[in-house]
């Protein structure tokens, strides 16, 4: 085991164009009632040429995302304000907007943003600041500024200045399909390939550092478990054992990885020590165990098992070696993924045949359906709990959507060409993204 | 190449005496004798020749008897197909899975091949789930023929879940031609 493991080297992926064609497309398919008003003025550029990016059409479009805000359009605006003296506040009441975000940028190759945030009604700054960011990773400036905005007015960390890793598939018919595994921003934008494979990829999974991903490839002809580094590209091949080698999760302390092989027999959930290899068995069982997942605590795991005839959610506890069953409302709940809060399980469910995305709460033992269409699946919570992203099927095509954990706002993200599929919404992120 | 050198090692017996005949001079009862074992080696390679076309008509034929089971075994493994499909949610064979399995069970026995089982499920249900049950489709295959006699070294399962589905619609029409063990 050590020895085969000892083996397999570091091999160094060659870098792929940065350019992916799987870009995601957001279209918003349900907001929520009474959502607060915001007006967003165009931030004025104080730097020669044009500014590289529409800052404040970003900051717009990520607090639409969350249905919790209706941005003012900029044809309804009645003036593009970028500093206090330009402000006429019964301007905005006019178009009922509660609160105004207006900014400058500066700066050549290091882009400066000065940000101010009123309240319309009491004519009074909320927030202001500052933020900086190089030219080309502008894009990340205007999401942490969302960040700022959403926190300073519900009280709850924005997770825009995030990652999203899928897996885009172009099918080839008559001939094997093409896999991508992409890396784009919470936006879907600025989409870059990290991996393609005439086989298939599945089961991407971040680091808790997010400076690392994990993934089932077959490019071996049989499935195997990767990690990747994503800031070097270097690459190591974890797993090559008989049969299965899936579900990749890593603890919350980065420090072991939990999957499913069926070397033993039948699927069940090993953990790996990523410093020693070490390898314990955690489930003994006959029926199918996988899809583990840790609790934020890395006290337990939960995963999906058979072993009662048919898929639930079990829970299995490291302190006491114990193992309850999780869930108990119908006949299929699959695929769990838990909240920063270890509260709320995202989850696939059956309801009437159809595979929903559910959301289970391990408190009140609660379970609620989120979604209205049928083949769901693979979801994946942001780190601050708000929203659910997942893959499900659109006119027969394959793409992600999300929805809000309350059920309020929805949106899909289709790509613009080809299919896309199993989302990981990545941690929050420590250093800016490359 | 066995018969040509049969052929080889007579004729060289029959040259040999020939010349030590013809060293030893004049008697010619001494010649007679030559002559007679002459006619003897040329019997002898006569017969030898014979015999080693029988021998290579009946290996010739035996080939051929082989190689027209194998083909039967082929044909009839052809026949019933390379895959053998499920349920919805089943690992359980049914009667036309086990025909299939049997005919290719019969044609690894003739061959002593080595093959590679490859599960798959519909989409519905969680992707990792479906690898699981994947597997277990293709294990359920493996287990059925080393239970009809092919060693389980010569069997590998292997499972793609949903990932490989020959049919694309989301109706039982395509679910039902992806939920199967493809014999490779």
């Amino acid at each position: 085991m050590m020895r085969l493991l000892a083996s397999l080297a570091l091999v160094l992926v060659v870098f792929l164009p940065l350019k992916s064609n799987a870009e995601l497309v957001i279209e918003i398919t349900q907001g929520r009632d009474n959502p607060t008003v915001i007006a967003v003025s165009p931030f004025a550029w104080q730097s020669t040429g044009f500014p590289p990016e529409d800052v404040a059409q970003i900051i717009q479009d990520n607090l639409a995302r969350t249905g919790q805000f209706a941005p003012v359009a900029r044809v309804n605006m009645l003036g593009t304000p970028s500093r206090e003296q330009e402000i006429f506040f019964r301007d905005w009441r006019m178009v009922n907007a509660q609160y105004l975000l207006i900014g400058q940028l500066s700066g050549t190759s290091q882009i400066e943003a000065q940000f101010s945030l009123y309240d319309v009604t009491k004519q009074s700054i909320v927030i202001e600041g500052a933020e900086r960011a190089e030219v080309a990773d502008i894009r990340a400036l205007a999401h942490r500024i969302s960040d700022r905005i959403y926190t300073a007015l519900t009280g709850i960390q924005g997770a825009f200045a995030t990652q999203l890793l899928y897996v885009a598939v172009t099918p080839i018919p008559g001939e094997k399909d093409y896999y991508e595994l992409t890396l784009a921003d919470a936006d879907g934008a600025r989409p870059r390939v990290l991996l393609t494979s005439r086989e298939p990829i599945l089961a991407p999974t971040w680091s808790p550092d997010a400076t690392e991903i994990a993934y089932v490839s077959f490019e071996t002809s049989r499935p195997a478990i990767f990690r990747q580094n994503l800031a070097t590209g270097a690459r190591e091949q974890l797993t090559a054992f008989r049969g299965l080698n899936g579900s990749p999760a890593w603890s919350p302390d980065g420090t072991r990885m939990a999957m499913v092989l069926s070397k033993d027999g039948s699927p069940d959930i090993y953990v790996l020590d990523l410093d020693t290899y070490a390898l314990e068995r955690i489930t003994r069982h006959y029926a199918i165990d996988t899809e583990p997942t840790w609790m934020p605590d890395g006290q337990s795991l939960l995963f999906t098992s058979d072993r009662g005839g048919r898929p639930q959610i079990y829970r299995y506890d490291f302190v006491t070696g114990l193992t309850d069953r999780v869930t108990f409302e119908g006949s299929y709940n699959a695929r769990a993924r838990v909240a920063q809060d270890g509260r709320n399980v995202v989850l696939v469910h059956q309801q009437s045949g159809d595979y929903k995305i559910a959301v289970f709460d391990l408190v009140t033992r609660r379970l609620t359906a989120l979604t209205t269409t049928d083949l769901d699946e693979s979801p994946s919570i942001a780190p601050n709990g708000s929203m659910v992203l997942y893959a499900t099927k659109q006119a027969g095509r394959g793409i992600l959507a999300a929805v809000s954990v309350d059920g309020g706002a929805r949106f899909n993200l289709p790509a613009r060409d080809g299919e896309v599929r199993e989302p990981a919404w990545s941690p929050y992120l420590t250093v800016s993204p490359q | 190449m066995k018969y040509q050198s049969s052929i080889k090692q007579v004729v060289s017996v029959a040259f040999l005496s020939l010349f030590l005949v013809a060293c030893s001079g004049t008697d010619t009862k001494q010649e007679e004798a030559a002559a007679a074992a002459a006619a003897a080696a040329a019997e002898a390679q006569a017969a030898a020749e014979a015999e080693a076309a029988a021998a290579q008509a009946a290996q010739e034929r035996a080939a051929a008897q082989a190689a027209a089971d194998l083909r039967e075994l082929q044909d009839a493994a052809r026949m019933a197909g390379d895959v053998v499909y499920f349920e919805f949610d089943s690992s359980a064979l049914t009667d036309e899975g086990r025909a299939v399995i049997d005919a290719h069970v019969a044609l690894l026995k003739g061959t002593g091949a080595s093959v590679r089982l490859e599960g798959h499920t519909d989409e519905r249900g969680t992707r990792e789930y479906n690898i699981a049950l994947g597997e277990r489709r293709a294990n359920t295959v493996r287990d059925y023929m080393m239970v009809q006699g092919i060693p389980g070294y010569r069997l590998e399962s292997i499972s793609y879940g949903e990932e490989k589905p020959v049919s694309y619609g989301s109706s039982e029409v395509s679910w039902s031609q992806n939920r199967r063990v493809e014999i490779k």
